[in-house]
């Protein structure tokens, strides 16, 4: 099994129905997001094009984060989904400085903190929350390993492209273009 | 004119629009492990050449302040930590992939090397001290018979420990500053001088202090050519790591880098050194205190500029 994303840049409308979602769903703390939108502007006036992304951890296949994690802590989860266990942090910050997305924070608890692609949910055959409330249904999720899934038809059909593959993690979240 | 603008919704504290997450502890913390790592590397090198008479300073004297810095360091970590009461769990696994992890284990093992090494040594350097209970006497004379084993690890694992305060942050890819090779042994480099220079500053003895001042300007001319290296490495690499070498080159970093590093912590000492060889009069604690602040300096910039640098996407 791996899990993973496909996020439709040319139906994304940047609403950020998504970072609500996300922080009710898993009480992050005010002032704090788990995901978030990039607008990127590029061109020569008038001749502009502008790509809306919503952001998150890409749960990738080769994690910094996890590997210069000193007490295991952030680890890999049932189908590559990667999780910070709480209870085993000490709140070094390693892994914050090793993403190259800076997709993690320290709660204010302590510990660290990042999207879990809502395992929780997902342990109980539901969507994460951000795919559920999205207007515009631009989001898919599910696993790559079955031909099926929503994921690998959408990937099969379209153009992706990951966000800066030469740092070499293996993202898992796919931006369809 | 081709432009690109990246708008972001996200604010995260200590994250944007800079990363912040390590403040002045880290620094404190390798620079006091360099500091010890030098301190133990010469006391151990100058013990096994059978020089520890000639040498008392490097041999007995310095290494007496390696557990109190090494102390400090620690706790410097500790302060840096969030998530506090957790902090064991440092000692529950050996993570080898984690330069946090064996770092956190090498000091493990450095911390009672230098304590009993200090404690084999205390009584001749401060003779006024008496053990009064005898089992302390028997200990004292276990570890005094047991130097050359301890010294031979203490080579060893002072190498590793000043090499880990550079790999500490070299090993992250995703700040392209931080990420080259070069640091481990620059901070290593740098380490040695800064121990030689508290040597320096300890020894009451002519050829003890001459020796240790020739050996610190040629750390500092090792240290000079790996900063090259290190710029020209980035200047060859990919857009990145040219984006952060800009920081010392012309950015933010840029004074602080070139004058208090290079000019005040590495050219200054090492004329003041050529000076003093020459036969002029120059106290030995004015090079050694600006190799010592050098040292610190570079740790602070690095750790911070490397917060500055990364990949834009
Ligand atoms: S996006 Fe960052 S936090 Fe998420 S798995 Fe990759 S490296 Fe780790
Ligand atoms: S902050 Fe926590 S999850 Fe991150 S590397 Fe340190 S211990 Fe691991």
């Amino acid at each position: 099994m791996r899990y993973a994303m496909a996020i439709d840049t040319k139906k994304c409308v940047g609403c950020s129905d998504c970072v609500v979602a996300c922080q009710t769903e898993n009480n992050v703390p005010v002032g704090y997001c788990r995901d978030w939108i990039v607008e990127v502007t590029d061109g020569t006036y008038p001749q502009l094009e502008l790509e809306i992304r919503s952001e998150r951890c890409n749960h990738c296949d080769n994690s910094p984060c996890v590997r210069c994690c000193p007490t295991g802590a952030s680890h890999y989860d049932e189908g590559g989904i990667v999780l910070v266990d709480h209870d085993m942090c000490i709140g070094c910050a390693a892994c914050i400085a090793s993403c190259p997305y800076d997709a993690r924070f320290t709660h204010p608890d302590g510990y660290v903190d990042k999207c879990t692609f809502c395992f929780h949910r997902v342990k109980k055959g539901q969507q994460p929350a951000c795919v559920e409330v999205c207007p515009t249904k631009c989001m898919y999720f599910g696993d790559l390993d079955d031909p099926d899934s929503e994921v690998s038809v959408m990937l099969k059909k379209r153009k992706y492209k990951t966000l800066v593959p030469e740092a070499g993690t293996k993202p898992q979240v796919y931006y369809l273009i | 004119m081709k432009e690109e603008i990246i708008v972001s919704g996200r604010m995260n504290p200590k994250i944007d629009p800079v990363l912040h997450v390590w403040g002045w502890e880290i620094p404190i913390y390798l620079f006091l492990g360099g500091l010890v790592a030098g301190i133990l590397f010469f006391a151990a090198f100058m013990y096994l050449r059978g020089k520890e008479d000639a040498y008392a300073a490097a041999v007995k004297k310095a290494p007496l302040f390696t557990p109190i810095f090494l102390g400090l360091g620690l706790f410097a970590l500790f302060l840096d930590l969030t998530h506090k009461p957790y902090f064991w769990r440092l000692y529950t696994t050996i993570k080898l992939e984690s330069p946090m992890s064996w770092g956190a284990w090498t000091l493990m093992i450095v911390m009672p090397l230098a304590l009993f090494w200090g404690f084999s040594y205390v009584r001749e350097v401060y003779p006024q001290i008496d053990f009064r209970v005898s089992w302390l006497q028997k200990l004292e004379s276990f570890f005094q018979s047991k130097r050359r084993e301890m010294a031979w690890v203490l080579i060893f694992m002072s190498v590793i420990l000043g090499i880990y305060t550079g790999i500490l942050l070299s090993a992250f890819n995703a700040r392209p500053l931080w990420n080259t090779s070069i640091l481990g042994p620059l901070f290593l480099v740098s380490g040695l001088s800064a121990g030689a220079a508290l040597i320096m500053m300890l020894s009451k003895d002519r050829a003890e202090r001459k020796l240790f001042s020739q050996i610190d300007l040629a750390l500092i001319g090792i240290e000079l050519f790996l900063i090259i290296h290190m710029f020209m490495g980035f200047m060859a690499s990919t857009e990145v790591q040219i984006e952060a070498a800009q920081l010392f080159l012309g950015g933010a970093y840029t004074l602080p880098f070139w004058i208090l590093v290079v000019i005040l912590g590495m050219a200054l000492p090492a004329v003041l050194e050529i000076w003093e060889l020459r036969g002029h009069h120059i106290p030995a604690y004015i090079p050694a205190l600006l190799i010592l602040f050098g040292s610190l300096c570079l740790r602070f910039i690095i750790t911070y500029a490397g917060q500055a640098s990364r990949y834009l996407y």
